[in-house]
C-alpha cells in the first residue's frame, strides 16, 4: 500500500506547513518584540493581522471548499463583534476577566453562527451570482441595523431603540451601552497576539480536520458537481449549510478578536469593502489552499501599512501587487515555471502526481 | 418479485410528453439495456428513476418500496446508482476520495468524530481505505488512487464513474452511455468489465447506449424507445429485427 503512505503525507503536508507557519510567524513576532525593534505600528496590525487570517481560512471554507461566492462574510464578523463586546462590557464586568473572555468569544460565534443559520437558509438555495448579491446585502443590512441600535441600561433595565438616543427614556442613572453609528465605546481592551494565534490555531485544526473527513469530502464533491453530489445520496442543504455556519462562527470569532483590540466598536467598519479584501486574501492564496490565505491575509494587512510612505501612489502599488501575485499564483507560465523550479529542489521526481491537483482551480 | 418494477411511467415538461406509458421490469442479476435514437427520452426516463426528474404519472417500485417522486438522495439510499452522459466526476478530488464519497451514506460517522480525529473516525476511514482500493483494483485503477480525478485518461474517468457509484452498494445499477467516446478496444474492455460488475456484485444493470454491438453483446433484454413510447422489447435477436426498430434507426416513412 505504498500509494496508501503518500497520500496520508499530501494530507498531513498541509496541516504541518499551516501549523509550522503560523508558529514560526508568532515566535517570530515574539522575537522582535523581546529584542525591542518591533515598532508601534506593527504591534497595532498584529491582532487584525491574526483575525484577517481567521476571516480568510473561514470564508476558504465557503469560497475555496464549497464553491459558493460568498459576499457577506464581513457581516459574521460584525455579528461576532458585537454580541461578543456587547456581554463583555455588560454582564462580563461582573466575571473574572479569563473567564468573560472565554464566553464573550463563545456568545460572539454563538451569534455568528446563528447569523449564519438565518442568512444561509434561504440563500443557500441560490448559487452563483444570485448568491453573491444576497450575501452581500445580507451585509448591508446587518451594517445598517447595528448602525442605528441604540441600547442603554438604567435601574429599570434594558431600553432599546432603532431612532435615537432620547427615545429611550433613560432614567438619570442609566448608561448608554450601543450608541447607533457610534457603536460601543469605552471597551477594555483584552485581546492579546497570543490569544490570536491560539485562536487561528484552532481555526486551522477545524477546518483542515474537516476537510479532511466525511463530512469535508461531501463539502467538496458538492463544489465540483451538484448533480452527481445529489446522484449518490449526499444532502446538499445539510453540507452547505454546515459549511457556511461554521465559517460564520470562526468569523464570529475573529470579530471579537478583532473588536477588543481597540477601545470602541463601530458597524461601520465591517461593510462591503471589508468582505472584498477577505474574498481577496482566499483568492489571491488560491481558492481552498489554507496556507496561501494565510501568506495573503498576512501580506494584504501589512502591505497598505508599509506603503504608507508613498502617499498617493500607496494603491496604485497595491494594486499592481495584487496582478502580480495573481499572476504568480495562476498564470500557466508562471505555474509552470514554478513547478520546475520545484522539481529541481527535489532530489526525488515525484512530479505529476495528483498532490499538487489542489492547487489548480 | 422483482427487484424493480415501473409501470406507465410518464413525464411533460409543459406541452412536451416526454416519456410515456414506459413499463420495465428488472431482476436481480440481469443485464437490461435501453436503447433508441436521440432524444427518445433514454436518459429522461433515467432522470426519473434516480428522482432527478419527478415523474408527472406511473409508479417506480423498487424492492418493493414505492420510490415513485421521492429525492435523488432518497433513492441513492434506497440502492440506485447511476452514472452520467456526459462524465460528472468530482474533478478536483483524488481517485480515491471520489470512490469514499461514494460511500457517503454507507459508512458514516458524526462530523465531530472527524474534527477531533476520534477513534471512530480513524477506524471508519481505514475501513473506507480498504474498500475503495478494493473496488478500485476491480477496475485497475488503485495505482492510481492519488491522482486528481480530471488527470485521468477518458477511459478510466468513465470507469471511474462506475466506481464511484459502486461503492454505494447499489441494488441497481444504472450506465448512462458507458461506451460513449470510447475506442474499440476500450469498449471491448468495459463489456468485460460489465459483465464482471453484474456476476461479482450480485446486482442488476440497466444501461443506455449507442453502440449496438456493445449492447447486443452483453444485454439480455433489450427496451427500444422511440418518442418516449416504447416501441419494441425482448432480447437482442427480436428487437433488432423487429420493423419498427428498424425503421426508428434507418429512418423509415414517417407517418
Amino acid at each position: 500500500m505504498a500509494s496508501r503512505k503518500r497520500k496520508m503525507r499530501a494530507n498531513t503536508k498541509t496541516k504541518i506547513t499551516s501549523f509550522t507557519m503560523v508558529l514560526a510567524f508568532w515566535a517570530l513576532i515574539e522575537g522582535i518584540r523581546l529584542s525591542g525593534h518591533l515598532s508601534s505600528k506593527f504591534t497595532g496590525l498584529l491582532i487584525p493581522v491574526c483575525a484577517y487570517i481567521i476571516m480568510a481560512v473561514s470564508l476558504n471554507l465557503v469560497v475555496g471548499f464549497l464553491g459558493e461566492l460568498s459576499l457577506g462574510h464581513a457581516a459574521f464578523m460584525s455579528a461576532g463583534a458585537f454580541a461578543g463586546v456587547f456581554f463583555y462590557t455588560t454582564a462580563g464586568a461582573t466575571l473574572p476577566q479569563p473567564l468573560a473572555l472565554f464566553f464573550s468569544f463563545l456568545i460572539g460565534g454563538t451569534a455568528a453562527g446563528i447569523l449564519g443559520f438565518a442568512v444561509g437558509v434561504p440563500v443557500l438555495r441560490l448559487s452563483g451570482d444570485y448568491l453573491a448579491i444576497v450575501t452581500l446585502a445580507s451585509g448591508e443590512i446587518l451594517k445598517n441595523v447595528l448602525n442605528s441600535m441604540y441600547i442603554g441600561v438604567d435601574s429599570e433595565g434594558l431600553h432599546f431603540s432603532l431612532k435615537d438616543q432620547f427615545s429611550l427614556g433613560l432614567l438619570p442613572d442609566g448608561k448608554m451601552l450601543m450608541k447607533g453609528a457610534m457603536g460601543i465605546t469605552g471597551i477594555k481592551k483584552c485581546s492579546s497576539f497570543t490569544l490570536g494565534i491560539f485562536l487561528i490555531l484552532l481555526t486551522l485544526f477545524f477546518v483542515l480536520n474537516l476537510m479532511d473527513s466525511r463530512a469535508g469530502r461531501a463539502i467538496t464533491a458538492i463544489r465540483d458537481d451538484e448533480i452527481a453530489s445529489r446522484s449518490i445520496g449526499i444532502n446538499l442543504t445539510r453540507y452547505k449549510l454546515m459549511a457556511f455556519v461554521s465559517g460564520a462562527v470562526f468569523a464570529g470569532f475573529a470579530g471579537v478578536l478583532y473588536a477588543m483590540n481597540y477601545a470602541s466598536l463601530v458597524a461601520a467598519k465591517f461593510d462591503y469593502n471589508l468582505s472584498i479584501n477577505i474574498l481577496v486574501m482566499v483568492v489571491l492564496g488560491g481558492m481552498g489552499n489554507v496556507p496561501g490565505a494565510i501568506i495573503a491575509a498576512v501580506i494584504l494587512t501589512v502591505l497598505p501599512e508599509l506603503l504608507r510612505g508613498f502617499s498617493q501612489y500607496r494603491m496604485f502599488i497595491y494594486s499592481i501587487v495584487l496582478i502580480v501575485m495573481m499572476l504568480f499564483n495562476q498564470a500557466p507560465a508562471f505555474v509552470a515555471r514554478r513547478q520546475r523550479l520545484r522539481l529541481k529542489f527535489r532530489t526525488r521526481k515525484a512530479g505529476q502526481d495528483g498532490e499538487d491537483g489542489k492547487e489548480e482551480i | 418479485m422483482a427487484l424493480l418494477e415501473v409501470t406507465n411511467l410518464g413525464i411533460s415538461f409543459g406541452g412536451l410528453q416526454a416519456v410515456a406509458g414506459f413499463d420495465l421490469t428488472v431482476e436481480t442479476g440481469h443485464l437490461y439495456g435501453l436503447i433508441g435514437p436521440n432524444g427518445a427520452g433514454k436518459t429522461t426516463a433515467f432522470n426519473m428513476l434516480t428522482g432527478m426528474y419527478r415523474p408527472s404519472e406511473g409508479n417506480i417500485i423498487l424492492d418493493g418500496e414505492d420510490v415513485t417522486g421521492k429525492s435523488p438522495e432518497y433513492i441513492s439510499k434506497a440502492g440506485i446508482a447511476r452514472t452520467f452522459q456526459n462524465i460528472r466526476l468530482f474533478r478536483l478530488m483524488t481517485v480515491l476520495d471520489n470512490v469514499k464519497v461514494g460511500m457517503h451514506n454507507r459508512i458514516h460517522y458524526p462530523m465531530w468524530d472527524g474534527v477531533f480525529r476520534t477513534r471512530t473516525y480513524k477506524e471508519k476511514e481505514h475501513d473506507m481505505n480498504r474498500k475503495a482500493l478494493q473496488l478500485l483494483k476491480v477496475f485497475g485503477l488503485d495505482d492510481k488512487a492519488d491522482y486528481a480525478a480530471s488527470q485521468l485518461p477518458y477511459g478510466q474517468q468513465r470507469k471511474l464513474e462506475i466506481c464511484r457509484a459502486l461503492a454505494s452498494k447499489p441494488k441497481l445499477l444504472l450506465l448512462d452511455e458507458p461506451a460513449a467516446g470510447m475506442n474499440p478496444n476500450e469498449t471491448e474492455e468495459l463489456m468485460d468489465t460489465v459483465r464482471k460488475v453484474r456476476d461479482d456484485f450480485g446486482i442488476a444493470i440497466l444501461l443506455i447506449e449507442h453502440d449496438m454491438k456493445f449492447v447486443m453483446g452483453i444485454c439480455e433484454d433489450i427496451t427500444v424507445l422511440e418518442y418516449g413510447r416504447i416501441i419494441a422489447h425482448g432480447d437482442g435477436e427480436t428487437v433488432s429485427n423487429d420493423p419498427r426498430v428498424i425503421a426508428a434507426y434507418l429512418g423509415g416513412e414517417d407517418d
